[in-house]
């Protein structure tokens, strides 16, 4: 079939919070359950200061390591477990989810996928925060990038779950990836 | 930032109109389908872009899929912007609707679109919102709806009017409403904005002139069609979106049952 061409982005904007969060929306748990963790983190600009106005979307597997296709992210209900969620920064820059640790198939890292918008920003980008307590010698990514880069991409282990900061430009800059065969 | 916040907007629009022809008339046309994130125009994009090349990765099986939504999450009425409140917004009634689509013209189907838009005055219901205009308490401007088994999405809203910003000094947006939605895979997510065909504004705006494909940012805007006017209703636009390639080849197992 003919290739039709992609609508491009824009940036989400300033106004974003009348309409994009929502009650539970960084609550993919309860902060009761079992194996409930914390996943937070900074977004950071070049100048090193807070983004108030970033939105932080999450897309991961279950502790299972399976993809979930379970409809109810908007209405969270009970425990089911959509494996999505989405976070506004608060006036200090961070963004804070109650999740499950992501399990992978054998073999290969857990990752969180995440989606980054913001004013300024003239497109969502696209990054992986893995997590560190696992062998991430087999990941292609991570071992195509030099030691600092590949830091970029890893959680840091805490007691409560894991720490991930997005720096959107600057000596600390995240990687931020690019599907192959997209436009 | 205060300070630079303050130098901004002495800054004029003819400069930034001279900014916006330079970048434009050093473009080769070698198709740039998507907004550049280092446009200088756009000012706030300065310490807000990845400098760094994005590193080209296959995607994981995890990001071939994305998240699922359905009846549970979307109700029809948030279809319908200008209902919930005890009286009629102010403005000019208008129908949006259209197909999300992917690059291969299939239909993306079952799956959440979400609007927000300024009022018919031009005002954001945000507490951030300080251009002095009137709110409208019958307007929220905030809508979703999920795409049918053809991909459509459809919307009953009122035309948001231009608005001021502090990018530079006599700054205004062309009238817009913002878009987020999913595809199949979490790769194709957009968050977008369509525009009104004709606006005056459009060779003015930063955010919009950041596509510097002149053929690529017409794709922003929709397209009046008297086919979808209903009398003595609504005026009607019509808006296709396309998301990029889907990422599965098989047949998706609750696709049809959304």
């Amino acid at each position: 079939m003919a290739e039709l061409a992609c609508t491009p982005g824009q940036t989400v904007g300033p106004f974003f919070h009348c309409a994009l969060p929502y009650a539970g929306d960084n609550q993919l748990v309860g902060d009761a359950q079992a194996g409930a963790i914390r996943l937070h983190g900074t977004v950071y600009d070049g100048a090193g200061d807070a983004v108030p106005d970033a939105l932080i979307e999450l897309w991961q597997r279950g502790a299972d390591g399976r993809i979930v296709r379970q409809e109810g992210s908007l209405r969270r209900e009970g425990e089911t477990f959509t494996g999505w969620g989405r976070c506004a920064t608060d006036a200090a820059g961070n963004y804070s989810f109650s999740t499950l640790a992501p399990g992978a198939p054998a073999g290969r890292p857990a990752f969180f996928a995440i989606t980054v918008f913001a004013r300024g920003l003239l497109n969502r980008v696209f990054t992986r925060a893995y997590l560190p307590d696992v062998d991430l010698d087999a990941d292609r990514l991570l071992n195509a990038l030099d030691g600092a880069r590949r830091q970029t991409l890893i959680c840091a282990a805490e007691k409560s779950g894991y720490r991930f900061d997005i720096h959107l430009q600057g000596r600390s800059e995240t990687v931020f990836l690019a599907y192959r065969g997209d436009p | 930032m205060k300070a630079a916040a303050e130098s901004a907007r002495a800054v004029s629009q003819r400069a930034i109109t001279a900014q916006i022809a330079r970048i434009a008339a050093d473009y080769q046309g070698e198709g740039e389908p998507q907004p550049r994130l280092d446009y200088p125009p756009y000012r706030s994009s300065r310490l807000r872009h990845p400098k760094s090349a994005f590193v080209c990765v296959d995607p994981d099986e995890l990001e071939c899929w994305a998240p699922c939504f359905g009846r549970r999450d979307v109700d029809p009425l948030d279809a319908d912007l200008t209902a919930g409140h005890s009286g009629e917004p102010i403005g000019e009634r208008i129908i949006v609707t259209g197909r999300l689509l992917d690059a291969t013209g299939k239909p993306v189907a079952g799956q959440l679109v979400e609007i927000w838009q300024a009022n018919a005055a031009g005002r954001y219901n945000h507490q951030l919102d300080q251009h002095p205009a009137p709110n409208d308490p019958n307007f929220t401007g905030v809508g979703r709806c999920l795409t049918g088994p053809d991909g459509r999405y459809r919307f009953l809203t009122i035309k948001p009017g231009p608005y001021p910003w502090r990018n530079h000094q006599n700054a205004w947006r062309p009238a817009h409403i913002h878009f987020s939605v999913f595809g199949t895979a979490f790769t194709q997510r957009l968050v977008t904005q369509m525009y009104f065909p004709g606006d005056p504004l459009f060779g003015l705006d930063p955010i919009y002139q950041s596509i510097v494909d002149p053929v690529a940012r017409q794709r922003l805007i929709a397209t009046y069609d008297h086919d979808l006017t209903e009398p003595e209703f609504a005026t009607g636009y019509r808006w296709d979106i396309v998301v990029a390639g889907s990422r599965r080849t098989w047949t998706e197992p609750n696709g049809d049952h959304g």
